[in-house]
C-alpha cells in the first residue's frame, strides 16, 4: 500500500482499508478510505467537529460500529470529513471527526455509502503495522 | 471467474451443487455458459453456504445477474420454514431494504418527448433529489414518520402523492403488513428525516424510456404497453431509514450468533432464528422499510407527474406494476404436493408470480406478474412476465438487473463521466447527474450483457421476456 490508506474492488461495491502504527492510526486511516469513496478527502475543509464514540465486543466489530458512526454522521448532520482523531482504549473508540457540509459542485460526491459491511472485515497486525478494513456497501 | 468443477449440468440453463459439507439442500445456478464463466468464485461459495442455514426447504437459488454479495449473494434465492427451524438474515434482504423498480406508462410516444427532450431533462434533475446530501419535499418526524412506516404507498397516496387506483398495482397493494415502526431505531429515523421522496446514489436512477422491442404482443397490450410508448422507470429503495435497519440488526445478529447455539459458516452470514425476539424484531422493522421504499417510490412518482403536467398538458402516467428486489416475504408455496408457509428471502431478485396467481390484480392475472428489470444507463431494461415454470423454478423468482462485470475502481480507471454523457448523447439519450465521478463508476460498459439475462431467464423458465425499453432520459443519483 503506497499511502496509509486506499480502497480494494468487491463486485458491486468498494472496499476500504486502512493502515497504521498502531490501530487508532489505522481505524482513522480506514475512515480516510471511506471518504474517498464519495470524494477525495484532501478537497474536504476541515472546520466542522462531531465527537463519535462506540465500544463494541472484538475488534472487528469495532471497525464496523466506528465506520458506520461516520457514516451515520456524515448522513444525519449532511457533513463530508476530511480528517480523523482517534483514540482506542481496549474495546472502547472514541474520535472527533472533521469536515464540513457537502458542497455538490465542490466535492462532486460520486456516491452515498450505505453502510459498512461484514465482508472482507479484518482487524489485524501484519509486518507489525495494523491493518482494518471492510466492504462498504454504495 | 467460476470454477465450474463442483457443479453439475441438468440443463442447458440450470447447474447444481449436490449437498455435501454440510449443506441442507443443493444450490441451483440459472445461466448458459458465459454467465456462468463471467460469475464471481463468490457467487457459488455464498449460494452453497446458504444452503447450510437451519430450517432451508427445497434449495437455495442464484439468478443469471448473481454476484458477490453479502453473505447471501446478489440474485440469491432461499427459502425458510420456521417450524423447522428456519432463519432470517439481513444478507438476504441488503441494506438497501425493498429497493426496486416502478414502472409508469404513458401516453406520449417517443416524437412527443423527443420535441421537448433537453426541457424535459432539466426539469426532471431540478425537481427529482437525487444524489448524496440531496434532500426530500417531505420532512418526517414523530407520528408522521410513524404513518408512513406503517402505511407504505397507501399513506403516501393519502397524502396526496398519487391516485387510489395506483396501489392496485404495487405488491401487497402498496403497504406490506406486519410493519412495525417503534422497532426502528431512532437513528434511523433520523437518517430519513430529510430523505422521503429522494433517489439516492449509485445504480439508482430515474429513466424516461421508450418501448422499442416487443417480444409478447398480447401480454405488451395487457400490460398496456406498445411500440414507440414512452414510459417511466424508477429505481431506488429504502433510502437512510433502510440502509440504518440493516446496520442496526446485521451487528445484533452477528454479536448474539454465539448465544444461538448456530454459527453460521461465514460470520457476513448473521441469521436469527424466526421464532426469536430478534428475528421477529427484525421482521417488523425490515417491514417497516418496505413501506418505507413503497412510500418513496410514491412520492417520485407523485413529482415525476408534476413535471409532465408542466411539459405534457394531458399527459397521463399510470403504474403498471411496482416490485422490490430486496425483502424477505412470508407468502405461500406448494412444496411436494402439500402448501407451506414460508419466508422467501429475495437478495437482488424479484418476486415473479406466474399467471392465476391469487396476489396478482385481476385485469393482469392470467398474464403473469410484471418483472420489472433495470438494466444500465445505455442498454436499457426489460420487461419480463412471470411464468407457469417460475414457481417450481424458483419459489416464483426471477433477476434483477444486469450485475457489474466490473468493480467502481475499475470502471474509474477506464471511463470518463463526461466521455460517458457524450457518449451517450450521440446516441440521443440526455443523462443528468450531480457527479461525473458517479456517472464514470456506473458506465454502460460497467455492466454484463442484460439481453443474455433476460433470454437465459425466459428459457430457464424463470420469467419470459414481454418488452426492451431504451432510454431517452436518464436523471442519475
Amino acid at each position: 500500500m503506497s499511502a496509509a490508506w486506499e480502497t480494494f474492488p468487491h463486485g458491486a461495491d468498494i472496499g476500504v482499508r486502512g493502515e497504521g502504527v498502531d490501530l487508532a492510526e489505522a481505524f482513522a486511516n480506514a475512515a480516510l478510505a471511506l471518504t474517498s469513496v464519495i470524494t477525495e478527502p484532501t478537497g474536504v475543509r476541515a472546520y466542522r467537529e462531531v465527537a463519535l464514540a462506540c465500544h463494541a465486543p472484538d475488534l472487528e466489530i469495532l471497525l464496523f460500529d466506528w465506520l458506520n458512526a461516520v457514516i451515520t454522521a456524515m448522513a444525519v448532520e449532511g457533513l463530508i470529513f476530511g480528517r480523523y482523531d482517534v483514540r482506542i482504549d481496549d474495546d472502547r473508540l472514541t474520535a472527533r471527526a472533521f469536515g464540513e457540509p457537502v458542497d455538490m459542485l465542490r466535492h462532486a460526491p460520486a456516491v452515498e455509502v450505505k453502510g459498512a459491511t461484514l465482508t472482507e472485515l479484518e482487524v489485524a497486525r501484519h509486518d507489525g503495522r495494523w491493518v482494518a478494513q471492510c466492504v462498504v456497501d454504495v | 471467474m467460476m470454477d465450474a468443477k463442483s457443479l453439475t449440468r441438468i440443463g442447458e440453463w440450470c447447474w447444481r451443487v449436490e449437498p455435501h459439507d454440510g449443506m441442507r439442500a443443493p444450490a441451483i445456478l440459472y445461466a448458459d455458459e458465459t454467465l456462468l464463466w463471467e460469475m464471481d468464485d463468490k457467487v457459488l461459495e455464498q449460494i452453497t453456504n446458504v444452503t447450510r442455514l437451519p430450517g432451508i426447504v427445497g434449495a437455495a437459488y442464484a439468478m443469471p445477474d448473481a454476484h458477490w454479495g453479502y453473505g447471501f449473494p446478489i440474485g440469491g434465492i432461499a427459502a425458510f420454514d420456521a417450524d423447522e427451524g428456519g432463519v432470517v438474515s439481513v444478507g438476504g434482504v441488503g441494506f438497501d431494504i425493498s429497493c426496486g423498480v416502478r414502472l409508469l406508462t404513458t401516453n406520449l410516444t417517443r416524437a412527443d418527448i423527443e420535441r421537448r427532450q433537453r426541457n424535459l431533462a432539466d426539469a426532471l434533475f431540478a425537481r427529482i433529489p437525487a444524489g448524496l446530501g440531496s434532500t426530500g419535499a417531505v420532512v418526517l418526524a414523530g407520528a408522521n414518520m410513524e404513518a408512513m412506516l406503517e402505511g407504505g404507498a397507501t399513506w403516501a397516496v393519502a397524502q396526496g402523492w398519487g391516485e387510489a387506483r395506483d396501489l392496485e398495482r404495487i405488491e401487497e397493494g402498496g403497504r406490506v403488513a406486519g410493519a412495525r415502526p417503534d422497532l426502528v431505531s431512532d437513528v434511523a429515523k433520523r437518517r430519513q428525516r430529510k430523505e422521503s421522496g429522494t433517489l439516492g446514489s449509485g445504480n439508482h436512477y430515474l429513466e424516461v424510456q421508450v418501448v422499442d422491442r416487443v417480444f409478447d404482443e398480447t401480454r405488451a397490450a395487457a400490460y398496456g404497453l406498445e411500440r414507440r410508448q414512452a414510459v417511466v422507470s424508477i429505481h431506488c429503495g429504502s433510502r437512510g431509514l433502510g440502509h440504518q435497519i440493516g446496520t442496526d440488526f446485521l451487528r445484533a445478529m452477528a454479536v448474539e450468533a454465539p448465544r444461538t447455539g448456530f454459527r453460521p459458516p461465514d460470520r457476513e452470514l448473521a441469521c436469527a432464528p424466526l421464532r426469536s425476539a430478534l428475528g421477529e424484531a427484525y421482521l417488523g422493522a425490515m417491514r417497516a422499510g418496505i413501506n418505507c421504499a413503497l412510500a418513496n417510490r410514491q412520492i417520485l412518482t407523485g413529482l415525476t407527474r408534476q413535471v409532465f403536467a408542466e411539459l405534457f398538458p394531458g399527459a397521463e402516467l399510470k403504474v403498471l406494476f411496482d416490485v422490490s428486489h430486496n425483502t424477505c416475504k412470508e407468502e405461500r408455496h406448494r412444496i411436494d404436493g402439500a402448501e407451506r408457509t414460508l419466508f422467501v428471502h429475495r437478495k437482488g431478485a424479484t418476486r415473479a408470480f406466474g399467471p392465476g396467481h391469487p396476489e396478482l390484480p385481476r385485469e393482469l392475472r392470467c398474464f403473469g406478474q410484471p418483472v420489472l428489470v433495470g438494466g444500465s444507463m445505455g442498454a436499457g431494461s426489460y420487461v419480463l412476465a412471470g411464468m407457469e415454470s417460475s414457481e417450481a423454478a424458483s419459489f416464483s423468482s426471477a433477476c434483477h438487473g444486469a450485475g457489474r462485470a466490473m468493480s467502481r475502481r475499475a470502471a474509474l480507471k477506464e471511463y470518463s463521466g463526461r466521455q460517458v454523457q457524450d457518449d451517450l448523447a450521440a446516441h440521443g439519450i440526455l443523462l443528468k447527474s450531480p457527479s461525473t465521478r458517479g456517472i464514470a463508476e456506473e458506465a454502460p460498459g460497467a455492466y454484463k450483457d442484460l439481453d443474455r439475462i433476460a433470454q437465459v431467464s425466459e428459457h430457464a423458465g424463470l420469467a419470459a421476456r414481454v418488452a426492451h425499453l431504451a432510454p431517452l432520459v436518464c436523471i442519475k443519483g
